[in-house]
């Protein structure tokens, strides 16, 4: 087996969150208990609404934020335990791809420079190569011509700056790139074709990937092995078949109803049994955090909280009654 | 097809122009289609293909640099575009309803949802003062959102994403409008909370017999939610029919290859197979066929003019040139002729 380069052990992370100057602060726990592993080489799809965590588990992941208690190792290192140096040192084998490519390029760079920046940064050159080189060289890999160089972020369309923001990220080559919602700002015309680039150079540059969207469809394309978050935990985890052909969680059940209708098929069809709204995480519900919502939810499930357990080999739900969920 | 009595909105050839610091463009060209009353039009196509132009349009209220260059609103029989705009404000808010992306920002963060609300029914006069709040209560009861009497003097931030959206409409429908048009009513929502929004829209329309346009980009929620479906590019409706029909068989190269390219659960084992390059520029169209330098099958004629429409039977009868002919039963494809 291939050793994980991600690897989150029981990983809690809660907020201190400030109400007023006279009462107390309270926490929010925006992840509680997370646990999963990436293998090298494999994309691992993270789902959720807002306020589900995901985020906050891509921030751990990158190092920009300190993991209440748990582990995070990447690459075989506890992210916690990093001296700055070493910290700098990851970064170079992790690189973010976030969601907005209008507001993560900075508008008064021309892309030459945002596309060499963390080469500069990290001070990475290919024997023999200028930097111009090197950009020019990235660029074609991500399907622009060299000529994108001299251009500023504003001169460019959606998908394009999507793609300069994915040639700054495997300017130094990573060996993970963190996508945080890498499609969902962009025109559905154009998401087929980021997609399928993040694909390829996964293939071509042995990349690993953890993939954030609240999209289950693009998940489901891209990943190899799929967790579905709620409230900070997880509900399933699934590799995507069992995900696709078998999900057990009354939730994930949900997702896929939501974006996968079967187009001229169930044309007046809407309404579907999930009720309400994601609650506040400053005050999660008892029992199983989805039971407020939940068209199957019964007594034990408020009382209960369910915990993750084995459904396959490859799969894991967190629910009392996964066996009778189809 | 008969002009039914029934269509609430006739929109004929409408063409509206924007002048932009790089010249004039035509957002919407030569766009028709008409609505009946208690129907659903989904309006989809990707951002720039004037589908919000299309409803700014209707309501009048585009910008100041933005004018209807040409063409014909019937509303109810009336074309709107003769209307004086204090005719206009008598007509927006009661006739015609308007719902956006995000209840945030369309909310007025300093008032209570119970003025915001109330709002409409004082600004039109037709309710006396002291039965406002009840009607207040009322749509907001109508609008599935619990306790509206403990609600109603909350302001919008105390409220979520969704019940936002729930007050919004709530502020729509309360004159019961004839015509809804909601711009991307769920875009900014989660996924779950997308169908609860549709699906009280849905009743709503079905108490009411209002209709409603759906301006949207998202394909899945078009298929479940409306009867036809009208798909832009680059301000021309290039497809339109029933969405059965449209769907399960689509003429256009775009609309095909727009469907092929939406990653699906149920057949995430195939790649995608995007649509090559991106929407032209509106300041510098393609002379012909605007889909042209990104379709699969454009040949010499589609460089060179702009096709005709053709109309179909969904019984499979043969194709029929003509210039805008379709019905209940026919879907319009805009291409050129004597390909099948």
């Amino acid at each position: 087996m291939t050793l994980p380069f991600i690897d989150l052990q029981d990983v809690h992370k809660a907020y201190n969150v400030h109400r007023g100057v006279f009462r107390a602060g309270k926490l929010l726990h925006a992840v509680s208990g997370v646990s999963f592993r990436v293998p090298e080489g494999s994309t691992f799809g993270l789902v959720g609404e807002s306020g589900s965590g995901k985020s906050t588990i891509a921030r751990m992941v990158l190092g920009a934020e300190a993991a209440t208690s748990g582990e995070v190792r990447v690459a075989g290192q506890s992210v916690a335990t990093l001296d700055r140096k070493q910290r700098f040192q990851l970064r170079r084998m992790l690189q973010p791809v976030l969601q907005d490519p209008y507001s993560s390029l900075n508008p008064r760079i021309r892309v030459a420079a945002i596309v060499d920046e963390p080469l500069r940064v990290h001070r990475v050159t290919e024997h023999g190569q200028s930097l111009k080189d090197r950009v020019a060289q990235l660029l074609e890999q991500v399907g622009l011509s060299a000529e994108t160089m001299r251009r500023y972020p504003n001169e460019l369309s959606g998908g394009q700056r999507q793609r300069v923001a994915i040639a700054r990220a495997i300017s130094i080559n990573p060996r993970c790139l963190v996508l945080d919602e890498p499609v969902s700002a962009l025109d559905v015309s154009i998401q087929a074709q980021i997609l399928n680039l993040l694909k390829d150079l996964q293939e071509r540059l042995r990349l690993t990937y953890l993939l954030i969207s609240h999209d289950l469809a693009v998940v489901s394309y891209m990943s190899d092995q799929i967790g579905v978050l709620y409230l900070g935990q997880f509900m399933e985890i699934a590799s995507r078949e069992d995900i696709i052909a078998n999900a057990r969680h009354p939730y994930t059940q949900a997702l896929m109803a939501a974006v996968d209708s079967t187009i001229g098929e169930e044309v007046g069809r809407v309404g579907n049994a999930v009720q309400g709204e994601i609650p506040s995480p400053l005050s999660p519900p008892s029992g199983c955090p989805f039971h407020p919502r939940c068209p199957m939810a019964e007594e034990r499930c408020r009382r209960e909280k369910p915990a993750l357990r084995a459904f396959g080999p490859s799969h894991q739900v967190a629910c009392h009654f996964a066996e009778s969920t189809r | 097809m008969v002009t039914g009595v029934a269509d609430v909105l006739q929109v004929e050839n409408l063409t509206t122009c924007v002048a932009t610091r790089n010249g004039i463009i035509t957002a919407v060209d030569n766009v028709s289609f008409r609505l009946s009353r208690g129907a659903t039009l989904g309006l989809v196509g990707e951002s720039g293909s004037g589908k919000s132009m299309t409803c700014l349009s209707i309501q009048r209220l585009l910008p100041s640099n933005s004018v209807v260059a040409s063409g014909s609103i019937r509303f109810k029989g009336e074309d709107l575009l003769t209307k004086t705009p204090r005719q206009m404000e008598a007509i927006r808010g009661r006739e015609i309803g308007m719902i956006l992306q995000d209840p945030m920002t369309s909310l007025n963060p300093v008032f209570t949802i119970g003025q915001q609300v109330g709002e409409v029914f004082r600004y039109h006069k037709n309710s006396r003062k002291r039965d406002i709040r009840s009607k207040v209560l009322e749509v907001l009861n109508r609008v599935r959102i619990p306790a509206p009497a403990e609600r109603y003097h909350s302001y919008p931030h105390q409220f979520s994403g969704g019940m936002r959206q729930r007050v919004s409409i709530a502020i729509n429908i309360g004159n019961h409008p004839d015509l809804l048009i909601a711009d991307e009513p769920t875009t900014a929502l989660d996924v779950t909370v997308q169908l609860q929004i549709l699906h009280l829209l849905r009743e709503i329309q079905q108490e009411s017999g209002m209709a409603i346009i759906f301006v949207t980009h998202d394909l899945n929620l078009v298929a479940r939610f409306c009867d036809d479906v009208a798909v832009m590019y680059a301000g021309r409706i290039v497809e339109k029919g029933p969405v059965k029909t449209v769907f399960a068989d689509p003429k256009h190269p775009y609309t095909r290859d727009l469907l092929a390219a939406i990653p699906r659960i149920s057949k995430s084992g195939d790649r995608l197979r995007p649509i090559p390059g991106q929407p032209p520029v509106m300041t510098n169209l393609p002379k012909g066929c605007r889909f042209e330098p990104r379709c699969r099958l454009a040949t010499e004629r589609c460089r060179e003019a702009y096709p005709d429409w053709v109309a179909q039977k969904e019984t499979g009868g043969g194709l029929r040139a003509g210039r805008r002919q379709w019905g209940q039963n026919d879907i319009a494809v805009h291409r050129p002729s004597g390909r099948s």
